[in-house]
């Protein structure tokens, strides 16, 4: 096993541990805070109940990322091939980062409905700002000699973007898309808290009301996994695209 | 033949280059040098065009042009190679770019690699082999632009001396083998001397020429051969004394 996995083991084996101490030594109630093997209990022993709530939350979250994608991609080629794009949508672009999704999300609910449609664009609302800058900046990135070598080819835009700029910036939209997934749950979560009929943020709103808290942190434990499943998904992507890059940074 | 007429730039009003000409005969190996900073890379980046002249005229075999863009190929300090793609694939952009088969290209740039001596390693990506091979491929690249001016902004300062040595023999073959004009800039004076057949010597900015060499010395030269050493002399003295202004 690799020392840099055991060490956040490790480090997250100390916190369960305490965490466990403090809650059986100091009698602390169940519908405060639940221990940890409680939680773990649940999350399996309901776990019936809580994946299919699950799903729907993944359906939402990788439909958020599909709609992001669909968005930032031709919204970042378009800012890095016209400055005058960059200049005229920056503002706009900042400025619905700046919003809290908890304001956007009655309004959307109100205009989407309580289905998929709400949630989906919350997610992708959180999603695509990540990857639309990362990625820009990666176009941004490419070396002046490299353009200017294109340029002496005489390369269209489209050669330039396509051989020339898009795996420049891969590694950056990578980056960027990392840091989306990891907080797409938060918009899918908040669009069901809102107001939805399934999924794992209307498994914690119910759950809370009824001071079942040990669901509510089972609910998160499985939005938790789902994050880390989906960074890790988009790291073998990333590995497999960026095939090359291993040996570009070994050398 | 290149001819370059009153080639002038100034920048914030000091100028770089002033008043320059030069000429660049059919397959000959024309090589300026000159102290650090004196302008020869500004000057090369004026000649393809990408940054504009403020006045002078430039003609390629007689005909009257703006820039040298689509006229001439041109080698980089470094090596510029896409480090996603494979040697092969990185010496076939020119062609990709223009649209030539890519089975086509290939077969132009195998016969290349092997005058190259990169024959077997095709389909290894640029981390994966030495700077000098690197090199070798961004010049089989150049080749692949299929012009016959080819213009080298000092290609192999970036280069150990042994690697350098090797690959000087490389660049001789533009001239022998390929039958290009070349018009490169150094700082290595013993490099000049080994490929040249004009040595231009340059003042520090404004970049004007200071005095000429003619070298008609056979290639390739021997670096211990006294009329080498006679001319090394010369140069080095010529540039000590630019760089002392």
């Amino acid at each position: 096993m690799k020392r840099s996995f055991l060490f956040p083991l490790a480090l997250f084996l100390v916190v369960l541990t305490a965490w466990e101490a403090f809650c059986r030594l100091g009698g602390i109630p169940d519908f405060i805070l639940p221990p940890p093997t409680r939680i773990l209990r649940v999350a399996l022993g309901d776990a019936a109940i809580l994946l299919p709530h699950a799903g729907i939350t993944l359906v939402e979250i990788l439909a958020g990322i599909a709609l992001a994608l669909t968005v930032a991609i031709p919204l970042a080629v378009g800012m890095h091939a016209q400055p005058a794009v960059e200049r005229a949508l920056a503002p706009f672009l900042i400025a619905s980062q700046a919003v809290p999704v908890f304001a956007l999300a009655p309004l959307l609910v109100v205009w989407l409905g309580y289905g998929l449609a709400s949630k989906v664009l919350m997610a992708g609302v959180i999603i695509f700002f990540p990857i639309t800058v990362s990625l820009l900046e990666g176009f941004k990135s490419c070396d002046r000699n490299y353009r200017i070598l294109f340029q002496l080819m005489g390369a269209s835009k489209l050669q330039a973007l396509r051989k020339l700029y898009w795996p420049w910036a891969l590694p950056y939209f990578f980056a960027g898309l990392k840091v989306g997934v990891s907080v797409a749950t938060i918009g899918a979560v908040i669009g069901e808290w809102v107001g939805a009929q399934q999924g794992l943020g209307y498994v914690m709103i119910q759950a809370n009301a009824r001071l079942k808290v040990d669901l509510v942190f089972a609910a998160i434990l499985w939005l938790s996994l789902m994050g880390v499943g989906l960074w890790a998904l988009v790291g073998i992507i990333e590995k497999r695209w960026l095939w090359w890059k291993d040996a570009s940074d070994s050398e | 033949m290149l001819v370059i007429k009153n080639l002038t730039k100034r920048f914030n009003g000091q100028p770089i280059v002033e008043g320059f000409d030069l000429t660049v005969p059919s397959n000959g190996f024309t090589v300026l040098i000159g102290p650090s900073g004196c302008g020869k890379s500004t000057f090369f980046d004026l000649l393809m065009g990408i940054v504009p002249m403020d006045q002078g005229d430039l003609s390629w075999r007689g005909q009257t042009v703006i820039a040298l863009k689509a006229l001439a190929a041109y080698m980089q300090q470094s090596d510029l190679l896409l480090p996603w793609l494979t040697l092969e694939r990185n010496a076939c952009l020119p062609a990709d770019v223009a649209g030539v088969p890519p089975k086509q290209s290939a077969a132009r740039v195998e016969a290349l690699f092997v005058k190259l001596g990169l024959e077997g390693f095709a389909h290894y990506l640029p981390a994966m082999v030495s700077g000098g091979m690197r090199q070798r491929c961004a010049l089989a690249r150049t080749l692949m632009f299929a012009r016959d001016l080819v213009l080298l902004d000092e290609p192999l300062s970036s280069l150990d001396a042994i690697t350098r040595r090797q690959l000087q023999a490389y660049l001789l073959l533009l001239q022998t083998e390929f039958k290009k004009s070349i018009l490169m800039v150094t700082h290595d004076v013993e490099e000049a001397l080994l490929l040249a057949d004009d040595l231009l010597v340059l003042t520090a900015a404004p970049m004007r020429i200071c005095e000429r060499f003619r070298l008609d010395m056979p290639k390739p030269r021997d670096i211990a051969d006294r009329s080498f050493l006679e001319i090394k002399a010369r140069v080095l003295a010529r540039l000590e004394k630019e760089a002392s202004w």
